[in-house]
């Protein structure tokens, strides 16, 4: 399950603080920030900025290129579907197209009841075990639509 | 006396239920007071048996799979009475797949405990680092580029100039920089090896760093590998223990540690440039070359940046000599390549061998045809920026020349095997939309031409103006492949093109007016 907590600017700064000395620091902050609130909240931003002597567009910049970083907190589980070819050579689209109608979501987004943030993922490195997929973390390859439909019920709870 | 096990720890292997079957051997054998104990390796790379159990006799290790939870009473029973199982395989190294491999880099892969420094060096681990101390950097220089050895990455550089170039370079500080950032599809040699025996990764770094004159390396490992990652730090936590990183390494003068980093989710930081922008902290946008990164790369310092892959390979060529390894392979492609086979393969996994087993032998013979039993239609080799190759191609041996012959790539080394359901016209549109997807935005062919890529082959999709628009994507394949600024837009024509090419048919107009007669 992602654990959100609500956004604390004195602990956001004392993650900051605790990298700000390493060399090329801004992915390690994000990281370390979307690890201890589930999302990098706009607020840190700026505080990550003047910790790196950096302007607020440059971070701004850093955290939107990457597809990891999040700007709200995703839904309560997050399934990864891996999209890539061996997965799409394994039959991983029609998998893909049972798991958006199920949840009544398309990839990329979030469940109307926010329990299930539902995404691609481009290659977990599961290929010799494909189709495969992430629940919050946990791995699962050899997907077929009973391993599928009992991962999307375990999100769903 | 106690059972000694082997279970992998391997990603994929845990993916399919490893870590199950472990749990449920231990808590059976608690059961009925059998002393056992459980080894986590990392994979032999045979995924299509895993999770594969492994127990030690005194013949050598005899293995089951696939095995499963409810499998482990009757394999408890079997190995306690000594009968026979309708899993066991029998000896792990006499498996015709296996024993037909040649693993020089994999040789300790799936066989040791990734976490144990001592069963490393009990394996031959460290004995090239000894060497290399003991030769200094010329000799170690000059048994690098004799080896032949070439970037294991993609793009097949030889790692002895480029080496050279950065030992030569003068800095108050150089890098070594592992891209460990495996973000082809299809390919899953570096998890393997981060997860299997990363003491292999440090070592090769480690020599590299003698040789160039770098005491700081970072290893770049893409986000959506966790066991790798931490793989890697335990290792690294370990290696500097006792002495293998830090200062005087090995008792020596020098000084060499690591820092693993961990990507964000971008495909092209898998890009060296790139790669070195997201490690500074920045967006990972593709840097113009020259200046290469061996004489500007990481800060701006000369760097050595090579694949997982490549680092792995040193520390045999050290150990044994870089005849050793170059008598393997053929051409220009010297020693094995860690294949990946992958996707719709009956036996799947990770196959080294020498440089010249052709297509062919590799998805019949070795992966034996698809898991779905139909005819193999399609094979990418080299993750989505490789060709498609077509049956009448299977002859093509696995070597940088040979494939390069023939408009195609072996890049990591990873085969994507497809059957005759595939539709070679989405497999067109998905390279263009992934490049539009993960285009950094640097240069306008790759940024621009991706999206119109789409757009016009789902114009064909459509039927509209077939011909027309063919012609179009094959002119801006071109204008892609040479106006690309890096690989990402440069080579995602090649299975673009190469569908249109191979696999025509599949981009006929569709037949409206040929519909049944009532």
């Amino acid at each position: 399950m992602t654990t959100v907590y609500d956004w604390d600017e004195a602990r956001g700064a004392e993650i900051i603080a605790e990298h700000a000395g390493k060399e090329g620091a801004t992915l390690v902050i994000l990281h370390a920030l979307q690890e201890a609130f589930g999302y990098v909240p706009e607020a840190a931003i700026p505080m990550v900025a003047k910790a790196l002597n950096q302007s607020r567009a440059e971070v701004h910049g850093v955290f939107t290129f990457y597809h990891d970083f999040r700007h709200k907190p995703a839904g309560r589980h997050v399934l990864k579907l891996c999209r890539a070819e061996a997965c799409q050579a394994a039959g991983g689209d029609a998998l893909a197209a049972r798991a958006e109608a199920k949840l009544g979501v398309s990839l990329g987004n979030t469940t109307a009841d926010d329990r299930v943030t539902l995404e691609p993922i481009y290659c977990l490195g599961l290929c010799a075990t494909a189709p495969s997929a992430m629940l919050d973390g946990r791995l699962v390859g050899r997907l077929d639509q009973k391993r599928l439909d009992a991962l999307v019920a375990e999100a769903q709870r | 006396m106690s059972i000694r096990l082997y279970v992998s720890r391997d990603a994929g292997a845990v993916a399919v239920g490893a870590d199950e079957v472990a749990l449920a051997l231990e808590q059976a054998a608690a059961r009925r007071g059998v002393a056992v104990e459980i080894v986590r390796t990392g994979s032999r790379g045979m995924y299509w048996l895993e999770p594969l159990v492994e127990v030690a006799t005194p013949q050598g290790r005899i293995a089951f799979g696939p095995v499963t939870e409810t499998d482990v009473p009757s394999l408890l029973d079997a190995l306690a009475n000594n009968t026979p199982h309708l899993l066991r395989l029998g000896a792990t190294d006499e498996i015709p797949w296996l024993k037909r491999q040649t693993r020089l880099t994999f040789a300790r892969c799936g066989v040791i405990d990734p976490r144990s420094l001592d069963d490393y060096r009990a394996h031959g681990g460290y004995k090239g680092f000894e060497r290399a101390l003991s030769l200094g950097p010329d000799a170690i220089l000059n048994e690098v580029t004799a080896s032949g050895l070439r970037g294991r990455g993609g793009a097949g550089f030889p790692t002895g100039i480029k080496w050279k170039t950065v030992a030569q370079a003068k800095a108050d500080r150089k890098f070594i920089v592992c891209n460990a950032d495996e973000g082809d599809s299809g390919t899953f040699a570096d998890r393997m090896i981060m997860e299997g025996d990363p003491f292999l990764v440090i070592e090769g770094m480690t020599i590299a760093g003698i040789t160039v004159g770098a005491t700081k390396g970072y290893i770049y490992i893409r986000s959506e590998y966790p066991h790798a990652v931490e793989a890697m730090n335990a290792a690294i936590v370990a290696a500097r223990r006792s002495g293998y990183l830090g200062t005087n390494i090995g008792g020596s003068k020098q000084a060499f540690d690591l820092e693993v980093r961990v990507g964000a989710g971008a495909y092209v930081c898998g890009e060296e440039t790139s790669l070195l922008e997201s490690l500074e902290g920045r967006r990972g946008i593709v840097r113009a070359k020259p200046p290469l990164p061996a004489h500007h790369g990481l800060f701006g310092k000369p760097t050595v940046i090579n694949n997982v892959l490549s680092f792995a390979a040193i520390p045999f060529i050290l150990a044994e000599g870089a005849k050793a390894y170059a008598d393997f392979g053929m051409g220009r492609s010297r020693g094995t390549m860690p294949i990946q086979l992958a996707g719709n393969i009956r036996y799947s996994g990770l196959f080294e061998t020498a440089f010249g087993v052709t297509l062919g032998e590799l998805v019949d013979d070795i992966g034996g045809g698809t898991f779905t039993g139909r005819p193999v239609r399609a094979v990418q080799v080299g993750g989505p920026l490789g060709a498609y190759f077509p049956r009448a191609l299977f002859d093509t041996p696995f070597d940088y020349e040979a494939f390069a012959a023939r408009d195609g790539l072996i890049g990591h080394g990873g085969i994507v095997v497809f059957d005759d359901s595939v539709d070679m016209r989405r497999q067109a549109r998905f390279a263009m939309e992934f490049c539009a997807i993960e285009s950094c935005g640097k240069c306008t062919p790759c940024r621009i031409g991706s999206t119109r890529g789409v757009e016009t082959i789902e114009k064909i999709i459509n039927g509209e103006r077939v011909a027309e628009n063919l012609a179009l994507v094959e002119d801006l394949c071109n204008t892609m492949k040479f106006g690309s600024l890096c690989a990402l837009g440069g080579f995602t024509p090649y299975p673009v093109l190469s569908a249109l090419k191979h696999f025509r048919e599949d981009f006929a107009p569709v037949p409206t007016t040929l519909q049944a007669a009532e």
